[in-house]
Parts: structure tokens; C-alpha cells; sequence
């Protein structure tokens, strides 16, 4: 290949991607004038406490969201059982459920003022004290919602390995002599572990991220401590600073997920796979079984669904109006924008990354893949300084030559917005495209390739009918994460320009949860389309 | 290939969003941390009036005060909203807003709630007094925030985390009156008081009283107004009572919802009349009504429910001085264990 093509590549990378580092990269670049005296503060008061409450958040939520999505797709897909078909992609559903709204109605629920807890001391004629109750609102708390409603991400990635995984298999490992827990242990689980870990370092990048849940709970994490040192002492420096910390242990999880990988590589078999059949079980074992699989669904989805559903009641008839239909039109066609162009991009980036193994491209890469970790505040403050830096330029230029005013032409605009998005969500669809792109072996480009096929004909002709289900997951993670998405919406929209996210916020920040339930709801209904059809798609690569 | 029906879908979905904005001439352009619904109707009588379109985006305090100052001078913004005195001191100290002088809204409100500057003026009043449970408490043992410190109330206090600006206010304010040590010392003997640690929102430190987990909340005035006024909430709110603190020291501590100019506002004019309406009596007792704050204008009267709360003598602390101190009153609180 002619060394022009090879820097049309690297340069079709290299810009995208630095304007989407370029959030990240003001992140960093502010600890360069780090407030000494700020951070001396900090280490001496509340630093400890962050570092540790964050890091075990994230790793609460890791292991949470292994166990529940690990547990479920290997009985999914390994089992007959009374169900199964709808509680594979029941099993979906807690992925359109918003952290902060679960966490809302688990506190209205389960509180000390809640009606369960009211209902037993009425009953047993217990007062404050007399009696032990899980507290809800603490680090265990936290965990658990957000495993709740993030084991999705292990349970899409664990089930579609399992199945990937061949009738050969698990015949070789019975000829071993393998009892089936022998052959989950030895065989399944380590074939499944990238998959596995890859789902895990969504989930654990989100809980890192999380600000309306541990806000609520009175938890003093990284997130927390950002906007109290930035906006409550005024120091940009100190929470640039906590920011870079916060960064920097998201990266040492991406660098050890990679690693982890970098060991072993996993591909497709070529030819037309058979898979294993699914076991039957006694009827008793199947009801168990059945019971098990719903539980997360039941707790994730179900239970704070209904409570929403019964506080929104009283106002459904809100539901008809021109300004809430708006709302949901608003939500959906951004979310559906903001999907294609995060795909778009990630297909780019993955491929470019697979064709060029060149610090160069892949370094803005993984530095922009690492927003899905930073709260959307400052990803969104991030892109709105070099936005407005922009903006301001041109209009002095503007104003200089032709004596005109240009304003503001990419701050306050759906661009800025969708920058935004792009760059906090680069990590998802990121992460779906190369774990797709990865298990194609390279011998199937150098197969095309040497029947004389560009790279862009190989992308299309050979990589994108396989990635088909890896770009329709991609597209309706992001989908439905932008859908729930709420603080960099609300500071970069446009005027007069409101989603279902910035109305429940708006509603819930004022302590008005019932009033928030509706548009709550909503959001709740919107991606559960999406999700019914992530579900389809998941479905279709088996075959079935 | 499949590329077409998707460009399709693209440009149709992005011409959609797009035409949201128009150029009126007759505008004016609002950053608000006050949620539309509780402003909306105000602006849509202000434009029914003025015939002044009325343009708006709501958000977070600081965020809107970045997204000012990162616009700068091509900031379409003409005025800013604000729920609380901090955040506006924080607008005036970045440089986002400007001095207005208009003799209706200083003879409007008192001098203790506009910025000596005329850069912010206060809109609404609310204040922050103690809440206690009848029965549990003696209102005579009840005198000051000081005394909330007294080992006798080891266990019975709620109050929501120190991350919470009407916190960090109050604490200021007890910094403005009393130095930064005694408020220390009195931080960390309210902590000693917690009956949990902080967690919830006001409304939630109020039902924790009602049921039992304490004997007395801190919490504004208009989240009990809001939870009295909601059916389901009534019987839990009714549990409560307000007790005035500091009524024979520096008063109750107060803050405001305000609003001050932007300082690059393109309708400049427009913003003033805004801001002059706002201070009328049909709009302040729209106001007072609607979310349970206290009028700022004098002779308006508050909601019904507010009256039952009774008269208060209100600090008299210049506001301003809040929002200088409460980097300090969160370095106070890290310090005393506040979380």
C-alpha cells in the first residue's frame, strides 16, 4: 500500500478523535495549574474518603453486575426451563431503567418513612429503634442499585458468548470427564472472559460516573467531591485535579482489561458453528430456575416500574399533551441521532485501530473512550470552553474583516450536544464494534485482500454483514443511554429545547418525586423499544 | 446499500430538532435554575403584557453560570435565575452579570437582599428554621442554632449533607456572625447531635421527624409548605411544627431566589422590565403562592400556609456576605466531619 493511503487513514482518525479527546484532554490539562492549597485541604479532610467510596462502588458494582448477568445468561442459554424465551429478553429490561430513578423509588420504597417500613412498625408495634432494617440509603445501597440496573451490560455480552461457544466444546470437555459445573468453571467461564470483563468495565465506568445516585444517597464519592470543590470553594484547579485522579483509575481498569485480553485471542470459527442443544430440566428444577432468572428482572425493572406507574397515575392524563409528546419526540430523535453518529465514529476509530496499529491513532482513541468514565458535567463544561473558544474567535475575526457579529454558532447548539454525547458514550459503542472486529480473524482480511479488495470493500462487503449484531447492540446501547442521559443535556441544550430526562430532573431535584414519576415512566417506555429490539437482534445471531 | 435510508432518517431527525430556535426582535433570553414550571406561567403573563417573547433554558445553577462565562460576550443570555443568594454571588464574582440601578426594584426590596452593586436582586425570600416534633419537644427548649449543640439533643437532629448550598449558607452565615472557630466548634456539636448521617433531601429530613427517627429537622420553609399542600404528604408534614430560632439574637437564617442581568445581555431593556415585573404585587404573590416563599415586597402577603407558620424576625446579614463565605463554610464542614 502507497504511504498516502496510509495517512489518508491515520488522518481520518487522528482529527475526529482529538475533537473528541479534547473534552478529556481540558480535563487534564487544568492540573497543570493545580490549587496546592485546595488539595492540601482535601488530603487532609474528605480525599480518603472518596478514593475509597469510589473505588468500592465501582468494584461493588463490577462483581454485582458479574454475578447477576454471568448467573443469568449461562442458565438462558444453557437450560429449557418454563420461560425461557421471555425472560431472555425480560432480562434486557433493566438497561432503560435510570440509575437516579431507581434509586428515587427504592428510597420511597424501602426508607424509614417509606410504607414497608411503615406497615411493620404498625403492625409489630415497633418504634425508631426497636428494630433492624437495611439502611437504603449507604454504599451497600448504592451497589446495589446500580447492579441492578447495569448487569445488562455483562448479561448481553456473557449470552452471547455462551452461545458462541460450540457443541464441540462441551463435548471435548465431557470426553475429559467433566461433570457440566466442571465444564462452567474450566471451559465456559474462561472462554466467556473477555466478554465478561468487558461488560464489567461498562458497568464499572458508569458506577465511577454516577452522580444522581450517590448525591442522593449522601455518599462523598470522586463525582460528588468534584462539584463541591469546583463550584462550592470555587477551585476549577482542585476538581480538575480529582478529576485527573478519578481518570486515572479508570484507565488502569481499561489497561488491565486490555491486558487481560492481550493474552489470549478469541475468534469466530469459520465455518457454521453447531451449538450445544439446551438441557432440560425437572419440572421442579425448571420452576427454580425460572424463579432465579426473574429475580433481577423483578427488582431491576418490575417492582420500580409499578411504583412509578402508581405515582404517575393521578397524572396520566399529562400524557396527551402537545408539550409531552414533544418531549418524547425530542428525546427519541436525539437519542436516535446521537446513536448513528457514535456507531459511525466507532466503526471508523475500530476499524482504523484494526488496520493501523499506530500509537498515534489509538492513543486519542482510548483517551476519548475514557469519558464514558468522567460525570457529564464536565465532559460537558469540556466541550463547551474550546466550543465557546471557537465561537468567540471567529466573531472577532468576523467582526474585525467584515464587521460582522456571528455570535455564537457551535456553543448552545445541537452540535455542542452531540459532541457531548459522542464523547461520553464513545466508550460504548466503542467497546461493541472491536469486541465484534476482534473475532474476525485477520486471515479473513488477508483472504479478501488478496482477491484484490480495498479496505473500505472489506469493511463493507466482509466486516459489516458480520458486525451486524455488534453495530445494532452498539447503536441501541447508546440509544437508550442517551435517552436516560441528563447532565449535559441540560447545560448545552438550546433554548426552549427540553427532553423527558430534564423534566424528570427537574421535578425530582425539587424533592417531587410523584410529579417526576410520569416523565420517569416515559423514558422507562422509550427504551424499552430499543431494548426489544437489542433482544431480537441477539436472537438473530443464533440463528434461531 | 444501506447507506441512503439512513442518511434519510439522519437529516429528517436533525432538520426535526433544529427548528426549534427563532430570531425575535422582541425577546428576551433567560438562564434559569428556577424549573420552568414554576416560573412558566409568570413569563407567559410578562409576554402576554409586554408582548415580549420570552426564551428559556433551565438547568443547574452552576452549570448555567459556566455556560455564561464560557459564551462570553456572544452569550445570547439576558438574564439569570437563580434559587439561592450563592450561586449569584458566584455569577457576580465570574464576571457574568452587571450592575442595574432602577429605583423600582430598590425601593421594591430591602437593602439586606439585593447585591449593594445592583448586580443581583432577590425575587423571593425563604428561610430556614428549626422543625420539631410536638410531644417530643418542648418549643421552650428550642432558642438558637447555637443550643442545637446542647448534649441533650445527642441523636435527635436531621439535616441533610453539608454538599447542599442552603447548608453551606447557613453555615456562612454563622461564619459572618460569630468567626470561623466558634462555628467550628459548633459544626462538629451539631454532628455529635445527627440522629443518622446525612442523607435526602430536606423533604426527606422532615419525614424522618414525622416518623419517628428524630426529634427535629433543618429544613426550608417551603418544602413543608410544598409537602402540606400535597395530599399524600399532608399527614406526614402535619407532625412537624416550626420553631423560630435566633428571634432574640441575629434571626432566622434566610436566602433568596433571585435574578441579576447578564453582563453581555443583548436585550438589556428587556431584561430590566423583566426583572421590575417580577417585583410588581400581582407577580409576587403569584410567586409566593405557587412554591410557598415569602414575598420580598412589602404588603404582599405570603400563602395561607406559610401564615401558620407565624412571624419571624429574618437575619439581617447582607446576602452577599453568604456567598463570600462559603468556600470557607465548606472547609468547616470537611474539617468538623459534616459529610
Amino acid at each position: 500500500m502507497s504511504p498516502i493511503k496510509a495517512d489518508i487513514w491515520r488522518w481520518s482518525v487522528l482529527i475526529p478523535a482529538l475533537l473528541l479527546a479534547m473534552p478529556v484532554i481540558v480535563v487534564f490539562a487544568s492540573v497543570l495549574s493545580p490549587d496546592i492549597e485546595v488539595w492540601r485541604h482535601l488530603r487532609q479532610t474528605v480525599l480518603a474518603d472518596y478514593i475509597t467510596n469510589s473505588l468500592l462502588l465501582a468494584f461493588g458494582t463490577g462483581v454485582g453486575a458479574l454475578l447477576i448477568g454471568t448467573g443469568s445468561a449461562w442458565l438462558v442459554s444453557q437450560y429449557q426451563f418454563y420461560g425461557r424465551r421471555l425472560l431472555q429478553w425480560l432480562l434486557l429490561l433493566p438497561l432503560a431503567m435510570p440509575a437516579y430513578i431507581i434509586a428515587y423509588t427504592y428510597t420511597g420504597m424501602l426508607d424509614f418513612a417509606g410504607p414497608l417500613q411503615q406497615a411493620l412498625r404498625r403492625y409489630f408495634g415497633w418504634e425508631y429503634g426497636d428494630y433492624w432494617f437495611p439502611e437504603i440509603r449507604s454504599l451497600t445501597g448504592a451497589i446495589l442499585m446500580l447492579s441492578l440496573v447495569l448487569y445488562p451490560y455483562v448479561y448481553m455480552l456473557a449470552r452471547s458468548a455462551f452461545r458462541e461457544q460450540s457443541v464441540s466444546m462441551l463435548e471435548a470437555s465431557r470426553t475429559l470427564g467433566f461433570s457440566p459445573r466442571q465444564h462452567f468453571w474450566k471451559v465456559a467461564l474462561p472462554l466467556a472472559r473477555p466478554a465478561l470483563l468487558t461488560g464489567a468495565a461498562l458497568a464499572m465506568m458508569e458506577a465511577f460516573a454516577d452522580y444522581g445516585t450517590v448525591q442522593y444517597f449522601g455518599i462523598a464519592t470522586f463525582t460528588t467531591g468534584i462539584f463541591r470543590t469546583w463550584f462550592g470553594m470555587g477551585s476549577q484547579g482542585g476538581a480538575a485535579q480529582l478529576a485527573a485522579l478519578l481518570s486515572t483509575f479508570v484507565l488502569v481498569l481499561l489497561v488491565l482489561e486490555q491486558w487481560s485480553r492481550r493474552k489470549i485471542r478469541y475468534f469466530f470459527q469459520g465455518q457454521r458453528q453447531q451449538y450445544s442443544p439446551l438441557r432440560l430440566l425437572s419440572p421442579l428444577r425448571q420452576l427454580l430456575v425460572a424463579l432465579l432468572c426473574l429475580l433481577p428482572v423483578l427488582l431491576g425493572f418490575i417492582i420500580p416500574a409499578t411504583q412509578l406507574a402508581s405515582w404517575a397515575l393521578p397524572n396520566w392524563a399529562v400524557l396527551l399533551s402537545a408539550d409531552f409528546i414533544r418531549l418524547i419526540w425530542n428525546s427519541f430523535s436525539l437519542a436516535a441521532l446521537a446513536a448513528v453518529l457514535s456507531v459511525m465514529l466507532a466503526l471508523l476509530f475500530g476499524y482504523a485501530s484494526r488496520l493501523r496499529r499506530d500509537p498515534l491513532v489509538r492513543l486519542p482513541v482510548r483517551l476519548a473512550a475514557l469519558g464514558y468514565a468522567i460525570p457529564g458535567t464536565v465532559i460537558a463544561i469540556g466541550v463547551m470552553i474550546p466550543l465557546a473558544w471557537v465561537d468567540r474567535n471567529i466573531d472577532l475575526l468576523a467582526e474585525q474583516w467584515f464587521d460582522v457579529r456571528t455570535g455564537l454558532l457551535l456553543s448552545g447548539t445541537l452540535f455542542a450536544l452531540l459532541l457531548a454525547y459522542s464523547v461520553r458514550f464513545l466508550a460504548v459503542s466503542l467497546h461493541s464494534v472491536e469486541a465484534g472486529l476482534q473475532r474476525i480473524k485477520p486471515s479473513m482480511d488477508n483472504a479478501a485482500r488478496s482477491l484484490g479488495a480495498s479496505p473500505l470493500q472489506v469493511l463493507r462487503q466482509v466486516h459489516v454483514p458480520l458486525l451486524r449484531g455488534s453495530v445494532l447492540t452498539a447503536l441501541m446501547l447508546v440509544f437508550v443511554d442517551v435517552l436516560k442521559e441528563l447532565p449535559a443535556t441540560l447545560i448545552l441544550r438550546p433554548f426552549n429545547f427540553n427532553t423527558l430526562a430534564v423534566r424528570t430532573y427537574e421535578l425530582a431535584s425539587d424533592e417531587r418525586l410523584a410529579d417526576a414519576a410520569l416523565p420517569a415512566l416515559a423514558i422507562v417506555c422509550v427504551s424499552i423499544i430499543p431494548v426489544i429490539l437489542l433482544s431480537r437482534t441477539l436472537d438473530a445471531s443464533r440463528g434461531s | 446499500m444501506r447507506i441512503k435510508p439512513t442518511l434519510l432518517i439522519i437529516s429528517a431527525l436533525a432538520s426535526a430538532l433544529v427548528s426549534t430556535t427563532s430570531v425575535f426582535a422582541n425577546e428576551v433570553n433567560i438562564y434559569s435554575a428556577r424549573q420552568e414550571e414554576l416560573i412558566k406561567p409568570l413569563l407567559d403573563n410578562f409576554s402576554r403584557d409586554t408582548g415580549i417573547k420570552v426564551n428559556l433554558i433551565t438547568g443547574k445553577p452552576d452549570e448555567l453560570i459556566s455556560r455564561l462565562a464560557s459564551e462570553g460576550r456572544n452569550s445570547p443570555a439576558d438574564l439569570l435565575i437563580s434559587t439561592d443568594v450563592g450561586r449569584l454571588y458566584r455569577a457576580k464574582v465570574r464576571g457574568v452579570l452587571q450592575p442595574i440601578q432602577s429605583d423600582v426594584l430598590t425601593s421594591a426590596i430591602a437593602a439586606e437582599l439585593r447585591d449593594p452593586a445592583g448586580q443581583w436582586y432577590g425575587l423571593t425570600m425563604r428561610a430556614r428554621p428549626i422543625m420539631y416534633v410536638p410531644g417530643k419537644v418542648n418549643p421552650d427548649e428550642l432558642s438558637s442554632y447555637a443550643a442545637l449543640t446542647d448534649p441533650k439533643w445527642r441523636g435527635r437532629i436531621c439535616v441533610r449533607s453539608s454538599d447542599n448550598i442552603y447548608n453551606q449558607s447557613m453555615v456562612a452565615g454563622l461564619i459572618a456572625h460569630q468567626g470561623v472557630a466558634a462555628t467550628e466548634q459548633w459544626v462538629k456539636g451539631l454532628v455529635a447531635n445527627f440522629a443518622r448521617p446525612p442523607q435526602g433531601g430536606d423533604r426527606d429530613q422532615i419525614s424522618a421527624a414525622a416518623n419517628g427517627v428524630c426529634d427535629i429537622a433543618i429544613a426550608n420553609t417551603y418544602y413543608l409548605g410544598g409537602m402540606l399542600s400535597e395530599p399524600e404528604q399532608r399527614a406526614t408534614a402535619e407532625k412537624v411544627k416550626v420553631f423560630w430560632p435566633e428571634q432574640a439574637g441575629n434571626g432566622v437564617h434566610v436566602n433568596i431566589s433571585g435574578a441579576g442581568v447578564a453582563a453581555y445581555a443583548p436585550n438589556k431593556a428587556n431584561a430590566v422590565r423583566l426583572l421590575e415585573y417580577m417585583v410588581t404585587e400581582e407577580a409576587q404573590s403569584w410567586y409566593a403562592q405557587v412554591n410557598h416563599e415569602y414575598p420580598i415586597l412589602a404588603g404582599v402577603k405570603s400563602s395561607a400556609l406559610l401564615q401558620n407558620f407565624g412571624e419571624f424576625k429574618a437575619d439581617q446579614l447582607n446576602l452577599e456576605k453568604l456567598g463570600e463565605l462559603n468556600g470557607e463554610a465548606i472547609r468547616v464542614m470537611d474539617r468538623a466531619g459534616w459529610r
